[in-house]
């Protein structure tokens, strides 16, 4: 009886920690507009960058994409644990008794929430832009394993650097080395669906992608302990 | 504590005597590769130091997990003498492998999983580094820390066999029958002494450095002990 | 309901508690006073479950620390001179947020006790971003003893309260603490925290330096005999 109020507890508060960081956001939007309009940028700068024309765009859109959704994300993690540290909050969360990982399970979902939402506005913007078709089952199935595995890091190693002096700039460097088996992956996955690859071409690179979601998510939830305790 | 112990002395000598050795093996004994030439010779230390460049990187991982377990401030030592030696194994490892593939491959640098692998790797330490910085408290500093060698000790085969899944053209030299191109080769007897003699010698390096570096870690502690001491 | 045995704590070499007892009984209102650097914040978030202690014995309402801190946390309510409020909810989503973070059953009912208490109730759909932050302190108490706790504790509770926020917090501590409550309190300011407490930690150099009771220096008289505790420390 005890363990099952304690299971409820659990899943109560990883809800209650998403709910309340939506909640505020769609309030705020300071985090939402803030990736948006830097993905935005970031697609303006590679248009007159790479000279985004017909020929080039099948072969770059990819890579162009995940750049985007990269660097915007490192933005949305680097508030969302802000917001945790600035007040105290992360304290607060702390105090209460549910196992720690409830708050790294809460936070994963409401940074994987706030990724979506900016992809769900920039796909069909790259889309009317560029006249390409972005919207085929596989591509979306990568782009979404590609944003957990980055979250399921990105929210581990966020805690992480919130805590440091240098934080604004110390995400980006922890966290790119770390996920570079995860950009590879989607690149390569989100590019051949693009070309029209034969799906036994591309299955690799999904089950890469399902196997860095498994393994990160299982090691974050073992030290994220060690993150937030003193 | 304070004066130097006697195996590490004598294990000081032992390292320098094996690395002139191995030196020697490597320029002088081994014949001269027939396609390659002379520069075929950068091989036997460039495999040599990426080894010690491995062995500190699981070195690392390892203590960071002892860490994380028993939070014994003294695995943090051991952890960053690891990273330390395995960062400039890695970096020597890297600027070797250069001097190799310049003239056989005709460029400096490839994307090859073992070299990509390993400049990530690179970068991982130098992002430990500053994360390290960034932290006053000590316990936290060191908890912060091998949490992170853990991270990427997990991600970094991860990369490596992602990057695999492109192909390669580094050249797989032991165990593969067909490796002429590309710049591989067969070793003679000889070669192989050298190349298995250099391995030995720079693995009691790492043994030599790692206990140096550690020992190094233990007196800067205590000076910050007896430091803290006078101040009291 | 607190007892505290040998307690050390250290942040890598260097020591901030070094060897401290200390015990609160049930319904108590400890000040825990001292000069900067004593440890008392430390101390409280030793307490809290935030910090491990080094070495030593913790007990908090009957459980030990660091090994039950989750049955520790459910008697325990936290106020610190961070409100530990989300600016961007508003009063009564910041006290259900938290309500549900520690199932509590019948949020609603609750959440309006409370807002009762610290008097905040005719704002409550206000955005606490809004909020002066005297008021985001009284939710701040509100919010910790949403949950009904038996141990309170509260780290420098007055930081960046003008006078008349400060009243108003005295009197919200009062009915805490009339509860029953045990309450273990740090604070510079010497003049409140004599009205409000029952007895007067002083912590200096990581351990105890002395413990009294009003009866025992006089009405008045607890800044002379903080000053006194100190001076005794210095010559040792």
């Amino acid at each position: 009886m005890k363990k099952e109020k304690r299971k409820s507890n659990y899943l109560r508060a990883i809800g209650a920690i998403a709910w309340k960081d939506l909640a505020a956001e769609l309030r705020s939007r300071e985090l939402l507009s803030g990736m948006l309009v830097f993905s935005l940028l970031v697609i303006l700068i590679f248009n007159f960058a790479l000279e985004l024309d017909a020929k080039t765009r099948t072969s770059v859109t990819a890579g162009v994409l995940w750049v985007t959704f990269v660097f915007a994300g490192t933005l949305g993690l680097n508030r969302s644990m802000a917001i945790e540290k600035d007040r105290g909050c992360l304290d607060g969360l702390l105090l209460a008794p549910v196992d720690r990982s409830a708050i790294y399970f809460g936070k994963v979902i409401s940074n994987l929430a706030f990724m979506i939402i900016v992809e769900i506005i920039i796909l069909p913007t790259y889309s009317f832009l560029y006249n390409i078709n972005l919207f085929q089952p596989g591509l979306l199935l990568v782009i979404l394993l590609g944003s957990i595995g980055y979250t399921a890091v990105g929210t581990l190693l966020s805690a992480m650097s919130v805590q440091t002096r240098t934080r604004d700039v110390m995400l980006p460097i922890l966290l790119f080395p770390i996920i570079v088996p995860v950009l590879i992956a989607a690149v390569k996955a989100s590019n051949g669906y693009l070309q029209g690859l034969p799906t036994d071409q591309i299955l690799p690179w999904i089950n890469l992608l399902i196997v860095y979601d498994v393994i990160f998510i299982a090691i974050s939830f073992m030290v994220f302990d060690y993150i937030v305790e003193e | 504590m304070n004066s130097k112990p006697t195996a590490l002395k004598a294990l000081d000598i032992i390292s320098i005597i094996l690395l002139a050795v191995a030196t020697y093996l490597a320029l002088v004994y081994a014949p001269t590769e027939k396609v390659m030439g002379d520069v075929q010779r950068v091989f036997y230390f460039h495999v040599a130091t990426a080894w010690v460049g491995l062995l500190g990187f699981v070195a690392a991982g390892v203590s960071g997990v002892a860490y994380l377990k028993t939070q014994d401030l003294k695995w943090d030592l051991v952890e960053q003498a690891a990273v330390e030696i395995s960062l400039i194994f890695f970096f020597l490892a890297i600027v070797l492998g250069s001097i190799w593939a310049r003239p056989i491959w005709n460029t400096w640098w490839t994307w090859d999983p073992r070299l990509t692998s390993a400049s990530i790797v690179e970068l991982i330490y130098l992002a430990y580094f500053m994360l390290r910085q960034g932290i006053d408290d000590p316990d936290k500093r060191a908890r912060f820390g091998a949490v992170y060698t853990l991270v990427g000790a997990i991600s970094v085969p991860i990369t490596f066999l992602s990057i695999r899944m492109f192909r390669t053209i580094h050249p797989v030299v032991i165990g593969s029958k067909s490796a002429a191109a590309d710049g591989g080769f067969n070793m003679t007897g000889d070669m192989k002494l050298a190349f298995f003699f250099a391995l030995f010698a720079f693995t009691i390096i790492f043994i030599d450095l790692f206990w140096n570096r550690i020992r190094l870690g233990q007196l800067q502690q205590r000076i910050e002990q007896l430091k803290l001491k006078v101040m009291e | 309901m607190i007892e505290v045995k040998k307690l050390i704590k250290r942040f890598g070499l260097k020591t901030i508690l070094r060897g401290m007892d200390f015990s609160v009984e049930e319904g108590e209102f400890v000040a825990l006073i001292g000069p900067n650097g004593a440890g008392k914040s430390t101390f409280l978030r030793i307490l809290a479950s935030l910090t491990r202690p080094t070495l030593g014995k913790v007990s908090v309402a009957g459980y030990s620390l660091p090994k039950e801190s989750a049955e520790v946390r459910h008697e325990l309510g936290v106020v610190s001179h961070l409100p530990l409020l989300y600016v961007d909810l508003t009063a009564e989503e910041n006290l259900k947020f938290y309500g549900k973070m520690y199932n509590l059953p019948d949020l609603t009912t609750r959440t309006n006790e409370v807002l009762e208490m610290v008097g905040l109730t005719a704002r409550r759909g206000d955005l606490v971003r809004t909020y002066s932050r005297g008021m985001q302190q009284r939710l701040a108490i509100g919010r910790a003893v949403l949950h009904d706790p038996s141990v309170m504790l509260f780290d420098e509770p007055y930081t960046g309260l003008d006078q008349d926020a400060s009243a108003m917090l005295d009197d919200v501590l009062r009915t805490v603490a009339a509860r029953g409550r045990t309450v273990v309190m740090t604070s510079h300011d010497l003049a409140r925290t004599e009205d409000l407490a029952t007895r007067f930690d002083v912590l200096s150099r990581g351990k105890i330096a002395a413990s009294a009771t009003k009866k025992d220096f006089g009405n008045g008289n607890l800044l002379s005999f903080y000053k006194d505790v100190l001076a005794e420390g210095k010559k040792q």
